[in-house]
Formats: C-alpha cells, structure tokens, sequence
C-alpha cells in the first residue's frame, strides 16, 4: 500500500491508540493535517501551542499514556519549548511532532526554519529529525516507546515536509521499533536488597518518602500492602500527592518547603528513611547539610542517575518501583511502632490547632477555605488541575486525594499558565470526570486564551480563580524576605466572570464563604463549563514555610490562634 | 590526577551523538579535558573516551546520565581501574644544524620518531601517557616549539576483562591473550 508521509503519520497514530491530538497548523505541518481531516483522529485547536504542550501533557498525567501535541515549525515549534520542559521535569510521556521547512532547504534559514532538535536537547528525553517518509512510521513508533518506558519523558519527532509529502510503501509489520541495543542497568544485588530489608525490618522510626514514581510504575496497591504490612507512616511529594489515600491515618500528608509541621519533623526524626520513586529536589529537602541527618536511607528508583545526587543513600534498589516493592514486601515484617506513630500524632495535634480552618467566619474569604469547600462538595474525588503559587500548594494542603492521577500539577519546572491547557487535556482523557482547575489570577492571564479550545470542543470544565490580586507566592516571599517591598507583584486583572463571557463561558464572582458551597453545587450541576473568580484575601501566606535553603525542621509556622479546633481529612 | 575522570562510552555512529554528549556535560557543569571518538569494528558503534574535570561523584552522575541517551549503549567510569591510557602528539619543533643532535637524543629518550624534516624544523611524532608527552614539551620548549596537536586521550582497562557494546557476541576466553602492558 503506498501512502504519503502525512497518511503514513496518521495511520501510524491510530494504530498506536492515539485519539486525540492537540495542535496548531501551519506552512510546514499542513500535508499532515490534510491527512489528519480524512483520518478518525480528533484534533483539538488550541489557542498557542505552549497550551497544545500542557493539554498532551494533562492528557498523559490523568490517563497513564501518551499525549500528542502537534505545531508547525519555526515559531510553531518554539512555543513549545516551555510545555516541553514542563513535561520532562515531571517525567510525563508527550509526543511532539513539528513540522520542518524541506529537508533541501534545511541550514539556509528559510521562512520559519529553526533547529527545533538543537533546541530541545536539554529538555526532551530524546528527539530526532525524519527527512524521509520512509523513515516515519518507525521514528513515531519509537518516541512513544522511549516517551512511557523506564522514567518517562518527551520526545520530539521534526518531520521535513518534503518527507510528509513524498509517498512510499507503508507495511506496519517492517516499522517495529529498533532502538540501539542498551546495557541493562536497572538491577542491583542481593546483598544490597537483604541490606534493604534487615534496614526495613530493624528501624525504630521508619518514614517512606512517596513520589511520583509509585504512580508511573503502576504500584499504588502493592505500595498500599506494603505500608500496611510494615505500619510504615508516608509522607509524600507534591506529585506523589495521590499515590496513597489521604484519610489513610498512615498518610501523614505533603513533605517539604509547604509541607506540614508535623511531616517536617517526622523526617528530621526519622532513623530510617525509605525514599520511593522521588528524586530529592531541593524543595523537598531544604538545606541538604541538616537534612533527616539521624535516618538511614533506602532509595527505590528507576533512574541511576538520581541516586546520591542530592542525598546519599545507604542501600539504593535501581528499578521499577512495583518490582521492589513486590519483592521486598514477603519480607517485611509487622512493628507497632506505638511510640513513633504516637509522636507523629502529637506533632500534627500541635499544628491542627493552628490551622485557618477552624477559624470561625470574620466575613473574610481565604483561599483555604474556597479549597476545603471544593473538597467536601467534590467529596475528594474531583480531578484537580492547578497551577502555580500559593493556590497550589493550599491545594495540596487543603484538597485531601484519595486517588491516583486526580492530581494535575506542574512540580519540578513550575510553569505558571499550565493549569488551564492541562486541565483541558486530562478532561479528553477522562471525558466522565468532573475536573476542576485551580489557578491564581497571575497564572490564568498567562494561557487564559484557551478559553476559546473549550468553547470550540464544547468541553464541560470548572474554573476557581484564586484571585488575590497579587502574584501571591512572589508577594509572600517579598513580605518575608524583602521586607515587604511589592516590587512587581500587584496585579490589574480583567474582570474575569466578564471575561468568561465574553468567550461564551458563565462567570461568577465570589466574595463571601457563605456562597463558595453554593456556587460550586451549582458549577457542578451545570453542564457547561464554569469559571468562578473567588476574590481571596490579599496578602494571606502560605504556612508552614520552610524559608529556601533552610533547614527543614525549622519552619516559619502559621501564626497561632486560641479560637481553633482540630481540622480533620475525614469527609 | 584526584579531580580527573576517564569514561569510556559506546554510541550510536550517526550524527548528532557527539553534540548530545558534549551538551549534557555542560549542562551538568562538568569540564571536559579531552574528548576522543573513533569507530570500533561495528561500523555502527563507535567509542568515546572522555577526560572530565570531576571527582567520582560527578562522574557517576556523567555515566548514569549519558546512559539514558538513547544513543548511548554503555558509559563506564573507569578511573578506578588499571588503566592504558594514550595520547598522540605531532610536535613541529625548530631545529638547525647545531641544535638537532641534542634533539635527537632526546627523541631516543622518549621514543619519539622523526616524520618529518626541513631544514629549520622537524615534525616529531610521539605517543604515550600525558605526562610523558608534556614531559617531552618540556625539554623541547627550550628549542623553540611552532606548532603542536595533541589527539586527546584513548583509554583501555588492562587484562581480558573487555568491555563490549551491549549485545556483542560473547567471545571465548580461549586464545585470548592478556597483551603485555606497554612501557
């Protein structure tokens, strides 16, 4: 059967399962989308291609496969640089394929030629250039085996638009993937695993460190035996947030620079730490030289080089985390643990007792209270897509995941404007699920545009808007740091419900708690998308706060109130 | 050399590779000292050694990191091994007739060769370790060098413990010989 390159491509994406592709046409990448309009695939028109990036991206995270964003080249494929780099910080398996100026015009700076492969090095898993329509069945089927397997990541396919228009003979079965024979690595020995296990089966004040890894390698029930098994306490990384219920009396909750007092601690007082499927970033340890300095430390991780990079393990277990986790967990064996557990209790009643949600209501409206609301009314089974800043990690302090995946966040690059084409894209993945972005008033400006994606699909999505009318998390670092000089972060914003509008979407605006619960009932009920501008209290901070660089026990607390009770995570 | 590194590597042989390899280096902070690639008998492969600027734990992060290019089939530190390590200069060096005599019983000493010879220079061509060869520029600075290349370093570990491409047939330890190390 002899096909055009641009056929080829789009057959090759239907016979991978892919459905959905998120994209932006242009000169270049045209012969594909001519193809692309005879196929079945569903292409969504984003409004800029850095949103095309965060839908596939939203898209991967929330379905566990690949998402596919699309752009021609030269400015096309610049602005996905920064959804690029988004997805490889947070290991999410997305497809990207650009189109290219004609492989005879490559080097002479033609219209819209740029080295898109040179430019994305750094921040793809792996890329590479298809100047032959021969050559592209092979070269797509290839990115999304290297995209999910191992630690995933991105992978950019540049396609000439001479090798998309050129016609060849097309047989599926002579296209497998040849990738380069590599060493196997993700091995280790059984001394280093019975060191794992007498460490495991010995320690006094055990505390597992629960990362996104546990979600990638499809863990969460064995992880769940072997918390159980051992009485093992979880503190877990923003993006681990859901790999382990959360009214699970063992999930202590988040860890690090916005994690709780009490999981601080917890660390610090650790004699043995188990580290799953996180890499130790330098939010999640504070400063390394005092950092959980009485624990020894099991590192269970699929990437060799993340081990000893920031903290030096004792015993590290280079692989899958469900193959350890399934190997380890026979020999785990059952501890009380009565004292350790007990201490971890009376540390979290301390910090309970500070928490904004046992004030009663002053007629103001925090930011933490809009997310509890969305919590209860939700009943924790929401997906939530945030953004970036305080809202986020309120979020993670505040919206209690039972699930896996129901967390969409942007961790490791922090990419402000994310929340908004993510959510999009993990709404295509999971068209039952009721998805809800939370973004800041700063955040939601940068990729607001994508409004008009979801009118154009005729997608169901609910917007909050934490709006404080700050870049608040900057704002708060002034406050603390730079003796409250708001250099830059007050923020003139449109009047968003008018906004919503005006792209044909409900708005509304919030300013009491008396009418958060309402208005979310009513978002939920709707059956067209709504956005909700909560107008927050300005120059609320994000507390505990382990200040950058410092040490992880010594926190800027939340200011102490005698009016409060205990907050529970049970619904 | 404490904070000097010797990794050998086994690549794709196809464009792009060294650049792959050369930019994760930087965005590793690492300085590269000196960087050879060569075919191997696979026309396929081809084989890197690299000297870089980092003590051991740099060049953990350097293998495992350039192990998950997908062009890359093996890196291995092998600094901690006994090692054959070789370098090739070419030294043009200026030379009259009173002073080649003393030349070339310096390039006795140091098992030079003469590849070249004009009537104001020579071309000397030397291999060896580093030190031997800057051991050399040394003495020869004083006769005046003009021009000099240096092809990096190539690294071997000693003994039969090969190291081969992932996927290379085994081969028989029978007939191997261990080469005698070379002076």
């Amino acid at each position: 059967m002899k096909l055009t390159g641009a056929e080829i491509l789009c057959e090759s994406f239907t016979r991978l399962g892919v459905r959905h592709i998120f994209g932006y046409p242009g000169g270049a990448i045209l012969p594909v989308y001519d193809a692309l309009g005879k196929s079945k695939l569903h292409h969504i028109l984003v409004r800029h291609e850095q949103g095309a990036t965060h839908m596939a991206d939203g898209y991967a995270r929330a379905s566990g496969g690949v998402g596919v964003a699309m752009a021609t080249s030269g400015p096309g494929a610049t602005n996905m640089v920064t959804g690029i780099a988004t997805a490889m910080l947070d290991s999410s398996p997305v497809v990207c394929i650009t189109g290219q100026v004609s492989s005879k015009l490559l080097g002479t700076d033609a219209f819209q030629e740029i080295d898109i492969t040179g430019i994305t090095m750094p921040i793809t898993k792996h890329n590479v250039v298809v100047k032959h329509a021969e050559d592209i069945a092979r070269s797509v089927r290839e990115a999304f085996v290297i995209a999910n397997s191992g630690r995933p990541g991105p992978v950019l396919v540049d396609i000439t638009k001479d090798a998309q228009q050129a016609s060849c003979e097309f047989d599926w079965e002579k296209t497998t993937p040849q990738l380069p024979p590599k060493r196997q690595r993700t091995s280790y020995d059984s001394a280093d695993f019975e060191r794992a296990v007498d460490l495991l089966n010995s320690a006094k004040r055990p505390l597992i460190l629960a990362g996104h890894g546990i979600m990638v390698s499809g863990a969460m029930r064995v992880f769940e035996q072997f918390v159980r098994a051992g009485n093992l306490p979880v503190a877990m990384t923003l993006l681990g947030i859901g790999c382990f219920p959360a009214n699970d009396p063992l999930n202590l909750g988040m860890m690090g620079m916005h994690g709780e007092a009490w999981v601080n601690h917890a660390i610090q007082e650790a004699d043995l730490l188990i580290a799953v499927g996180m890499r130790f970033d330098d939010r999640v340890t504070g400063d390394l030289r005092t950092y959980a300095k009485g624990a020894r430390k099991i590192h269970i991780e699929i990437d060799r080089s993340e081990i000893n990079k920031n903290v030096k393990v004792d015993v590290a277990l280079i692989s899958d985390a469900r193959e350890v986790l399934e190997q380890l967990l026979p020999r785990l064996e059952h501890r009380e643990r009565a004292e350790w557990l007990g201490h971890i209790r009376g540390l979290k009643g301390d910090a309970a007792v500070r928490d904004i949600q046992g004030l009663p209501d002053n007629g103001h409206l925090y930011a933490a209270h809009v997310i509890n609301d969305l919590w209860k009314e939700t009943r924790g089974e929401a997906i939530v897509v945030t953004d970036v800043g305080q809202h986020q990690m309120w979020e993670a302090q505040y919206y209690h995941h039972n699930q896996p995946r129901t967390l969409i966040t942007s961790g490791g690059l922090g990419t402000m404007g994310f929340a908004l084409p993510a959510a999009i894209g993990a709404k295509f993945a999971k068209p039952e699920a009721d998805v809800w972005v939370v973004v800041g008033d700063g955040g939601f400006q940068m990729t607001m545009s994508e409004l008009a994606t979801i009118v154009q699909e005729k997608i169901k999505i609910n917007i909050a808007i934490i709006n404080n009318g700050y870049l608040g998390m900057v704002r708060q670092w002034q406050e603390f740091f730079y003796d409250k000089r708001y250099v830059a972060t007050p923020l003139v914003a449109p009047d968003f419900s008018a906004l919503a509008n005006a792209f044909g979407i409900r708005g509304e605006r919030i300013t009491s708690r008396a009418e958060v619960i309402p208005i979310i009932r009513s978002a939920r009920e709707s059956t067209e998308s709504v956005l909700i501008d909560f107008r927050v209290e300005q120059e609320d901070s994000v507390y505990p706060m382990v200040p950058a660089g410092g040490s992880l026990h010594e926190m800027i607390r939340r200011p102490n109130s005698p009016l409060v009770e205990t907050a529970s995570t049970e619904l | 050399m404490a904070d000097m590194q010797t990794l050998v590597a086994y690549v794709e042989n196809k464009p792009g590779v060294l650049n792959r390899v050369s930019s994760l280096a930087r965005r590793l902070a690492i300085n590269i000292d000196s960087l050879t690639v060569g075919p191997t008998e696979n026309e396929e492969i081809a084989r890197m050694t690299i000297v870089a600027h980092t003590d051991e734990q740099g060049a953990h992060r350097l293998e495992a990191s350039l192990e998950k290019l997908v062009d890359v089939l093996l890196a291995e530190n092998i600094s901690a091994r006994s090692l054959i390590e070789r370098d090739l200069a070419l030294i043009k060096v200026q030379a009259d007739q009173k002073s080649r005599p003393h030349l070339m019983e310096l390039i006795k000493v140091f098992r030079a060769r003469v590849i070249d010879v004009a009537p104001e220079s020579l071309i000397l061509e030397v291999s060896g370790t580093v030190d031997k060869i800057d051991g050399l520029l040394e003495v020869l600075r004083p006769f005046g060098v003009l021009e000099m290349a240096r092809s990096g370093r190539i690294a071997m570990t000693r003994g039969s413990d090969s190291l081969q491409p992932p996927g290379t047939p085994a081969k028989s330890a029978e007939g191997e010989t261990v080469a005698p190390a070379v002076k």
